[in-house]
């Protein structure tokens, strides 16, 4: 065993123009010159593939038609119609595998249409002039509570309270919005974007808002259901999977969504603490953005570790490079397998080279390596908080909410085992992960709860 | 190499690119900077009697289309607004130094004899090559009895033409407005009145567009706003046109025709050459890129002059004017259908939207499998159905997807007069 000495962690690496100019918006709006050339470039196809590829289905040449011809507003609404957050899906959307990916530029040039900073000069626009495009419709005389305030379930609070019924949210934390506020990498969403794009959406009306309200905590499902016409669950994924290895409880051994979680919340960059030599475990957005911002608040040398080949990781190539660019180490085909320490910190990770045996699984080779760390992120998907959910169901063990690998199992009406109850975004089985399909199935999820509300008379 | 000099109406020049007469042949200064680039001629800006007109500030329109510039532009300036002398003596300096170029001198002077007479006796001492006659100005100076107001009456246009073979030696272009409805009327007339040439087009009454802030057309005077003439890319089919008329017109047929309107590249050049024109004339293009465009001319006409095995100008001059005709000579018997090359086809569905609108709903819209378990898009023709108008042609965004193939009928040139589906039909044997 060699000698470790203690770790090196500390805040302030870099001075404030640096952290400034490294959390700055990592795309930069176009102009109105730019964006005139970019919308241009469309076609403004018929039936057109990029439509297809969005998961909210925006009509994509309508509205860059309305850029074109000088009406960023009305392009704006068009794409507010189908994705209450095309502002923040603009910036947040990896567009190389949705919507840029089909536009049919690529086949002649190999350049779409750049469609995401198209969607954000429209949304942008309308969001600084102020205003609501939307009205309500006249009162049902129905409630809906909300679990959840993230895209999912902003995403369906906009939309019933367009429909003419009355919203209450129940958010477990202190803001609203969800990753968008809490997860996603700072220099996607400057500006204190996310809060902007909350006021925007409840400025709608007709959506009352209670934070500090977690369900299984401060509220049951029983009293939800007793007190309100219809629940939609949208609490994402608040839970984080273990490594499963001795000594992970170190310190020094973090969660990365937490740290993420801390990063955004943080007034002055300069005042967290940062590992000199970081490694992080896993191969998904969350992975990448510790990474790149790990190295972006001064980290020396930060080392990706992801147990299969890149072309199954989930962070898309493009992500990939990004962080490459920006000086992460990505290593593949190694799983880790034991944590040293020097009195109760981690200082070594020790990780074995992996490959598919003949049936297609992944095993170890048994060699093995170590990478010396002050940091260790771990990055390896999360999972759905169950003593949250199950737990205020125990009362009526007669009914039971259906599980489906670990998520909430949902039929194509986002109508979960429960009557009256609809889940939707992270937390339901066929969640994707992304953004933009949170804010889809809020949207469906609340057509669906209309037509269930209007049915039931 | 091919040889670009051109000889127009005894008019020499090194190549056949000529500057109109507008303001980037306003003064010797501009003018030797377009001899330096390359420009084989210019027609200085038109020059009329003193004191000078006063121009407006605020002068010019555009029609923009998304990011590109200038498709079309207008203006609401007057001829010359410098002293008669000065530009008599710049020209004469400018002809001395710069031997080999063109040097014309357009003039718009009130419709009487003696001022005609008057101006031309001042141009002729400064050795200038000849003359162009401004009768096409739509703006401002019609109001006051010149430009367009004597190029839209035949017998002005005649008496004027006359007046100056009269009273000069030099060689007389007349320049055409637009601004009428049957061009080879002023032509017919020039070419009466003993003219030794035309030149068109001149600019096309027009409000470019209006500044719906200010409720007034641009460019906006003060709140106010004035129709100006029009110019540049967009007017160049209208000239082409007119170029064939007067080239087809059996009354004007040969009239030597100095080509104006639109023309910013060689292949604007070859095709107005190719429909009899002399040599062609530029201003819009110059105003929007500088002088520096005629390098890329000259270079494009002689390549391309080369590749067709054209040695000289006359080789290639005049040879599309026998394949304009009347519509009612076109073969009715011809078929041409769209063809998609499916390889390149990016699948944008406007041939199809296009055909299924406003057309013969001809192109089907269809799903085929994409090999990857989904479906992708593929448009095909339904060539029974297409007439072969060419619209999914032009509205393809990419080059060569889409071609017109021409079909084997087997049946023979028929034409609409021929033709038994035509009522009016003249029978061969009547
Ligand atoms: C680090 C990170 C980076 C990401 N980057 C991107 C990206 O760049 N692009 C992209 O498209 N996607 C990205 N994602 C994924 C994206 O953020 C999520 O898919 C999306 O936010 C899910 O929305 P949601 O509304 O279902 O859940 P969430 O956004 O998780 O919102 C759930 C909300 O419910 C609240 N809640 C939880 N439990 C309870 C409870 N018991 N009671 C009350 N409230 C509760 C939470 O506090 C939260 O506000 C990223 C995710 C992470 C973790
Ligand atoms: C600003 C401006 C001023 C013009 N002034 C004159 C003029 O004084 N005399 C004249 O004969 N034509 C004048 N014209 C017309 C041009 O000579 C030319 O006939 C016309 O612009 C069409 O050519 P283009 O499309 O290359 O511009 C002027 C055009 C412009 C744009
Ligand atoms: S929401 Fe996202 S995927 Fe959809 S069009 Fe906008 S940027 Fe593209
Ligand atoms: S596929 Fe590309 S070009 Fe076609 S409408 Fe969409 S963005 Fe425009
Ligand atoms: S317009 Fe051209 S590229 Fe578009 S679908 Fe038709 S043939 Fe294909």
């Amino acid at each position: 065993m060699r000698e470790y000495t203690a770790p090196d962690i500390r805040a302030g690496r870099l001075t404030a123009a640096e952290l400034a100019a490294n959390f700055d918006d990592v795309k930069p709006p176009l102009d109105p010159k730019r964006a005139l050339v970019e919308s241009s470039r469309c076609f403004y196809c018929y039936d057109a593939p990029c439509i297809d590829a969005c998961p909210t289905s925006i009509d994509i040449p309508s509205f860059i038609r309305s850029i074109a011809t000088g009406d960023a507003i009305g392009a704006a609404e068009t794409i507010l119609e189908a994705n209450i957050m095309g502002g923040m899906c603009a910036r947040v959307c990896p567009v190389e595998i949705l919507c840029e990916d089909a536009c049919v530029r690529n086949h002649s040039e190999d350049k779409p249409v750049q469609i995401g900073a198209l969607q954000r000069y429209a949304t942008d626009a309308l969001i600084a002039a102020g205003g609501q495009p939307f009205a309500r419709a006249a009162s049902s005389g129905k409630k809906v509570a909300v679990v959840g305030g993230g895209p999912a379930g902003l995403s369906a609070a906009h939309r019933l309270s367009r429909l003419g019924h009355e919203v209450t949210v129940f958010e477990a934390r202190e803001k609203l919005g969800g990753l968008n506020e809490y997860g996603i990498a700072a220099y996607k969403t400057v500006h204190d974007f996310a809060q902007t794009e909350v006021a925007f959406i409840l400025a709608l009306g007709g959506i009352t808002v209670r934070t500090g309200q977690a369900l299984g905590r401060d509220i049951t499902l029983e009293a939800l259901r007793r007190d309100y016409d219809a629940v939609f669950l949208a609490m994402g994924l608040g839970g984080v999977n273990a490594l499963g290895l001795e000594g992970e409880n170190m310190a020094g051994v973090e969660d990365a969504v937490a740290y993420i979680a801390r990063l955004r919340q943080a007034k002055d960059k300069a005042s967290l603490q940062v590992g000199r030599k970081v490694v992080v475990i896993g191969g998904g957005n969350t992975a990448i953005d510790i990474a790149i911002q790990s190295k972006r608040l001064g980290a020396e040398d930060v080392t990706l570790v992801y147990r299969r080949g890149p072309e199954n990781m989930s962070a898309t190539h493009h992500e990939q490079e990004f962080a490459q660019v920006n000086g992460v180490r990505i290593k593949h085909w190694a799983r880790p397998v034991k944590l040293h320490g020097h009195k109760g910190a981690v200082r070594e990770i020790e990780f074995e080279y992996t490959q598919l045996d003949g049936q297609g699984r992944l095993t170890g080779t048994g060699e093995t390596f170590g990478i010396l760390c002050d940091t260790v992120f771990k990055a390896i998907g999360q999972k759905l908080n169950l003593a949250l959910v199950k737990d205020p169901l125990n009362g009526k063990a007669s009914e039971v909410l259906d599980m489906a690998g670990g998520k909430i199992a949902i039929n194509e009406d986002f109508a979960t085992s429960l009557k009256g109850i609809f889940a939707g975004g992270d937390c339901v089985a066929s969640g994707t992960d992304l953004t933009v399909q949170s804010v889809a199935d809020g949207r469906d999820a609340a057509m669906a709860i209309d037509a269930y509300l209007r049915g039931e008379g | 190499m091919a040889d670009l000099r051109a000889n127009f109406v005894g008019i020499k020049s090194p190549n056949p690119f000529w500057l109109a007469s507008a303001p980037p042949t306003d003064k010797e200064y501009n003018v030797v900077r377009a001899f330096k680039a390359g420009w084989g001629g210019v027609v200085w800006k038109t020059l009329g009697e003193d004191p000078p007109v006063v121009n407006v500030s605020s002068r010019y329109g555009a029609m923009h289309l998304g990011p590109d510039r200038m498709v079309g532009f207008n203006n609401i300036e007057l001829i010359s607004d410098r002293p008669l002398e000065i530009n008599l003596q710049e020209i004469k300096r400018v002809k001395r130094d710069w031997k080999d170029r063109a040097v014309i001198v357009s003039l718009m002077v009130p419709c009487e004899e003696q001022s005609w007479k008057n101006i031309l006796k001042r141009v002729e001492e400064t050795e200038a090559d000849g003359i162009e006659l401004n009768f096409g100005c739509p703006h401002g100076m019609s109001e006051r009895g010149m430009g367009s107001a004597v190029g839209q009456v035949p017998e002005y246009v005649e008496m004027v033409a006359r007046w100056c073979k009269q009273h000069s030696r030099m060689p007389v272009i007349v320049k055409l407005t637009p601004n009428v409805t049957d061009i080879r009327k002023p032509a017919q007339a020039a070419k009466k009145g003993g003219a030794d040439a035309v030149s068109l087009i001149n600019t096309i009454n027009s409000i470019c567009s209006l500044d719906l802030d200010l409720m007034a057309p641009t460019p906006t005077v003060d709140g106010k706003g004035t129709h100006g003439g029009y110019c540049g890319p967009a007017v160049k089919p209208i000239a082409l046109n007119m170029v064939a008329e007067i080239a087809r017109d059996p009354a004007t047929h040969g009239l030597p025709i100095s080509a104006i309107g639109g023309i910013g590249t060689w292949r604007d050049a070859a095709e107005f050459m190719a429909m009899s024109a002399g040599n062609v004339q530029v201003c819009t293009a110059a105003m929007h890129y500088g002088f520096r465009i005629v390098e890329e001319m000259a270079s494009g006409l002689a390549n391309w002059m080369d590749q067709k095995g054209y040695a000289t100008l006359e080789d290639f001059r005049g040879k599309a004017v026998p394949n304009v005709t009347d519509w009612q000579y076109l073969n009715i018997n011809f078929k041409t259908i769209a063809a998609i090359d499916q390889e390149k086809c990016i699948q944008c569905g406007l041939c199809h939207i296009a055909c299924e609108d406003t057309s013969h709903q001809a192109i089907a819209a269809k799903r085929v499998p994409d090999g990857k378990g989904g479906s992708k898009r593929r448009y095909e023709v339904i060539e029974a159905e297409c007439v072969g108008c060419n619209l999914c042609y032009h509205a393809c965004p990419v080059p060569d997807v889409i071609t017109m193939v021409p079909q084997q009928t087997g049946k023979p040139y028929l034409n609409w007069t021929q033709d038994p589906r035509n009522p009016h039909r003249r029978k061969a044997a009547e």
